[in-house]
């Protein structure tokens, strides 16, 4: 039921510093940086050569100094799945950053040119919208030749309208503000508005944009390496990982099929739920 | 009404049109000979690129080489496949049912089950809605491929229920096979409707009309029947609608993982041995089906939301 | 019927917030009789609306009442299920923004007649009873319009049909809500005058919120100012209003700015509203008062009768030019 005439001011209690919602965000956010440093750091880190095959170990499960087994090649599995961060992590990144710098740039075009700009544009992003962004990746593939970086442009293409439909209702918002108008009379140029001030006042919606559609474009990736058009081989992210541990599976073996999603799974809640907690933290203010 | 319909129609047509462009002009990006292309990278004897050549009147200019092939679809022919050795047309026909069961089925799962348990959560409070709230939120976390190979790790393999791979023969064969497939297509997609479903009860409960009918003394069952489920009824069906279309893309993913001879497993086979025309040819079937499913959605907000098909016009 | 349409009595209101009940509504006693309009002024978060909802039981989850509330002395304050339904049925409210509360999906005819349809009312007579009620608030071509969608309508024709949809049931109370807050000058004279004949036709009950102390003066027979959860003062509309006893009245009246002669500087009350939240030791008002002594901070003030009506002010008596 609506609460009327209730203004939640005034003398009350504090609330208590840490509720169960800050914990879960602190979690979340170690599970990202944690990732990350893996990203990063993860060759170095692992136990064991990750590129190291022995057939005859392929699929046998955990021995002494091998705590999670190997995989289908006789890899050292934790090894190969600390390895496997950074492929899947690069990709990803690499699509929100062009989709986002695209994507700014052409809303941003389209709310200060307004007119025909904004009506062309508007109408070339509805028609790229009908693109599923997998079928634009194999489209890809098939064209270019399967590979991570035809996989990135395909997917950040296809992105693309979705982030500018979204950031261009908030810059034609923000472009009928009064300071925009205030610092176009003082003589600013239209670069330097832009810059200065429209698009660092979009900076909290780009930054719930941006974290979504990582979770997005890395599942994507994920997907198409599964299917083999994206990360080829000897390089393997964790798409790959689970579509080669299928056979182990099969034959009774999921450690790395599961060592993979886990990490997929893992990861992806935790963007998702930091995503939702931008988002909400920017209607509250 | 009768505007906003033809007008999203006319949209339709459209974007069907501009997709098709996108598809034509797909083989023209690539680097090198749109020949080399065609061919996969094949080496070919000469009569055969030659053959090419004429087959796609690379010879022409380009809009007369989309002119030729914008014909031939509309008569149906869709260029000739290299690698199945039989007309692409012909090699969708016999991909297509299967492909459209597992949607068929996956939405069916999505729909019942993610708006059952979205009300499920929406309508009452406590241990079920945190429950549900929680299972969504990890289900929601785990895409297509990964879902496969775990349903299949669990439920093939670990307990023997239900076939692994292939389609199967006979109706309970196809069925059987049919259900994990068609489960793993369909998991994330209750999530997301399970959520929203649940979103969209709790924020229509909370709004003021909803007030507005008690305070006339209606009871809660009859409120929650014709102010809240109707008025949710409106993102929860855009919502599903749009998860159930962009099953089209993903069935691709499921069908790889389930060795279903699908469209999206033809799809990406084809793209691994680069027989283009089959490409194309599914890749204009997969997005006019994703197009028209998106037109349907928008059409149903129409009929639901007098505000978007009238207009808003104050007298 | 014994004793007024409406009594209330010591109606007292908590919220849960962060984990307490805290107070809203203090010690809140009004009556009001058939063919009577009474007033509730204040300033936002004053508790007004708080109180219609108290009065209808329409309160948010955790809430708790205390006191009575009684109608046609019947205690119905604490009611539930069908019983409070049938309550409901005999009070009509309006709302303040017709825009947010008529269901925006549904025509105004489906809007009007459900509930009548509810109590099994036959579709045919639901439909007449229905436009009969819409040629009493001024809406001749009703037929026509109870085809239509709440969009398709202004905002002051919005209004007109909810205050329709609440006769349509034939209450004895009406309870108005700021009916005329959203809608522009012109459109709210015209909903006042309807309500008002209305008021005179049927012989109702209005209970009239409004933040607008010349408006509640204009149509009211008497007035009752609250601030911060509390009644400072009420009595006969003129008095109130003309003669106020309370600090916070007679700052009420003082601050309207007048159109027939001009002034240098705009009178307005020191300081902010108290928050719904605030429960001070002593009176509520007097953070803000002019005129308030030490021992105002310290002692809840009761409600003492002055002449014809009540005052929240232990200096009730002495202050002769307030």
């Amino acid at each position: 039921m609506s609460t009327v005439d209730v203004l939640v001011r005034g003398r009350s209690p504090r609330r208590p510093r840490l509720s169960a919602g800050r914990i879960a965000e602190g979690v979340a956010i170690a599970v990202v940086v944690l990732f990350v440093l893996l990203a990063v750091f993860g060759p170095l880190l692992a136990p064991h050569d990750p590129t190291a095959t022995n057939l005859a170990y392929s699929f046998v499960g955990p021995v002494a100094g091998h705590p999670l087994g190997f995989d289908e090649q006789g890899r050292d599995l934790l090894s190969a799945l600390l390895a496997g961060a950074r492929p899947s992590l690069i990709g990803p990144t690499g699509v929100v950053l062009i989709s986002v710098l695209l994507g700014v740039t052409l809303s941003v075009l389209c709310a200060w040119r307004g007119g025909r700009t904004d009506a062309g544009i508007s109408a070339g992003l509805d028609i790229l919208f009908a693109f599923p962004a997998i079928l634009l990746a194999v489209l890809a593939a098939a064209v270019l030749g399967p590979s991570l970086t035809a996989a990135v442009l395909a997917l950040a293409i296809a992105y693309t309208p979705y982030v500018a439909r979204v950031l261009r209702g908030a810059a034609l918002r923000e472009r009928a503000e009064e300071y925009i108008a205030a610092v176009e009379v003082q003589g600013q140029s239209a670069w330097l508005i832009c810059t200065r001030h429209l698009i660092p006042n979009l900076a909290p919606l780009i930054a719930a944009q941006a974290t979504l559609l990582f979770a997005y474009a890395f599942v994507d990736l994920a997907a198409i390496s599964f299917l083999g058009l994206g990360v080829q081989p000897p390089d393997s992210d964790w798409g790959t990982m689970v579509a080669a541990g299928k056979s182990g599976v099969l034959q009774g073996y999921p450690a790395e099929t599961l060592g993979a999603g886990v990490c997929i799974v893992v990861l992806v809640v935790a963007v998702n739920f930091l995503g939702e907690r931008i988002a909400a933290r920017r209607w509250r203010r | 009404m009768l505007r906003f319909v033809l007008g999203r129609l006319a949209i339709l047509l459209g974007a069907l049109f501009a997709s098709s462009i996108i598809i034509f002009l797909a083989v023209q990006i690539a680097p090198g000979d749109p020949v080399t292309t065609l061919s996969g990278g094949r080496s070919l004897p000469p009569a055969a690129l030659e053959n090419l050549r004429d087959q796609y009147h690379l010879n022409e200019g380009l809009l007369a080489q989309y002119w030729h092939w914008m014909t031939g679809l509309i008569h149906g022919d869709l260029g000739h496949s290299i690698v199945l050795n039989q007309s692409v047309a012909s090699a969708i026909a016999e991909r297509l049912p299967v492909t459209l069961e597992l949607v068929l089925f996956a939405g069916f799962l999505i729909a019942v089950g993610g708006i059952g348990l979205g009300l499920l959560a929406g309508l009452r409070r406590g241990i079920l809605d945190d429950a549900i709230v929680l299972g969504t939120a990890v289900a929601a976390a785990i895409p297509g491929f990964l879902a496969a190979v775990v349903l299949i790790s669990v439920f093939s393999v670990g307990l023997g229920w239900l076939p692994a791979l292939g389609a199967g023969s006979g109706v309970v064969g196809r069925f059987e096979h049919l259900v994990l497939p068609a489960a793993a297509l369909a998991l994330s997609g209750v999530a997301v409707v399970a959520r929203i479903t649940r979103v969209s009860v709790r924020e229509e409960s909370e709004k003021e009309h909803v007030e507005t009918a008690l305070a006339r003394g209606m009871s809660n069952q009859k409120v929650i029947r014709r102010h809240v489920l109707r008025n949710a009824a409106i993102p929860i069906t855009i919502v599903t609608g749009i998860t159930i279309t962009s099953l089209v893309a993903l069935a691709a993913v499921v069908e790889t993982a389930f060795s279903l001879q699908g469209l999206g497993a033809a799809l990406v086979q084809a793209a691994s041995d680069k027989d283009i025309a089959l490409v194309q040819g599914i890749a204009l079937v997969l997005v006019a089906a994703f197009l028209i499913g998106n037109t349907v959605v928008d059409l149903l907000y129409g009929f639901l939301d007098p505000r978007v098909s009238l207009g808003a016009r104050a007298e | 019927m014994t004793g007024p349409l409406l009594g209330v009595e010591g109606l007292r209101v908590t919220l849960p917030h962060e984990g307490e009940q805290q107070p809203v509504l203090h010690d809140l006693s009004l009556a009001i009789g058939a063919g009577e309009c009474l007033g509730l002024v204040g300033e936002s978060g004053a508790g007004k609306s708080m109180t219609a909802r108290a009065i209808l039981g329409l309160l948010p989850r955790g809430a708790r009442l205390g006191g009575e509330v009684r109608f046609q002395g019947e205690l119905v304050s604490g009611l539930h299920g069908g019983a409070l339904r049938g309550f409901r049925r005999r009070v009509g409210m309006v709302f303040q923004d017709p825009r947010a509360h008529v269901n925006p999906v549904r025509r105004v005819g489906e809007f009007l007649t459900e509930g009548l349809r509810q109590q099994g009312v036959s579709r045919a007579e639901a439909i007449e009873r229905a436009v009969a009620a819409l040629a009493e608030v001024g809406i001749e071509d009703g037929a026509r319009r109870m085809d239509q969608y709440p969009h398709q309508l202004s905002g002051g024709l919005l209004q007109r049909v909810m205050i329709a949809a609440a006769l349509v049931d034939d209450p004895l109370l009406l309870l108005a809500d700021e009916p005329t807050t959203a809608l522009d000058v012109t459109t709210q004279s015209e909903v006042m005058a309807i309500l008002d004949e209305l008021r005179r036709a049927r012989g109702l009950g209005v209970l009239f919120i409004t933040h607008d102390l010349d408006l509640a003066v204009a149509v009211c027979d008497s007035l009752a100012v609250m601030y911060a959860g509390w009644i400072v003062e009420q009595g006969i509309a003129a008095t109130v209003a003309g003669r106020p006893s309370h600090p916070y009245t007679a700052a009420l009246a003082r601050a309207r700015p007048r159109v027939d002669h001009a002034v240098a500087r705009l009178s307005a009350i020191d300081g902010r509203p108290a928050s719904a939240f605030y429960v001070p030791a002593g009176c509520a008002f007097a953070p803000r008062c002019p005129h308030a002594i030490q021992e105002c901070e310290a002692v809840l003030p009761p409600l003492q009768e002055v002449g014809a009506g009540a005052v929240r002010c232990i200096r009730a008596g002495e202050l002769t030019d307030v």
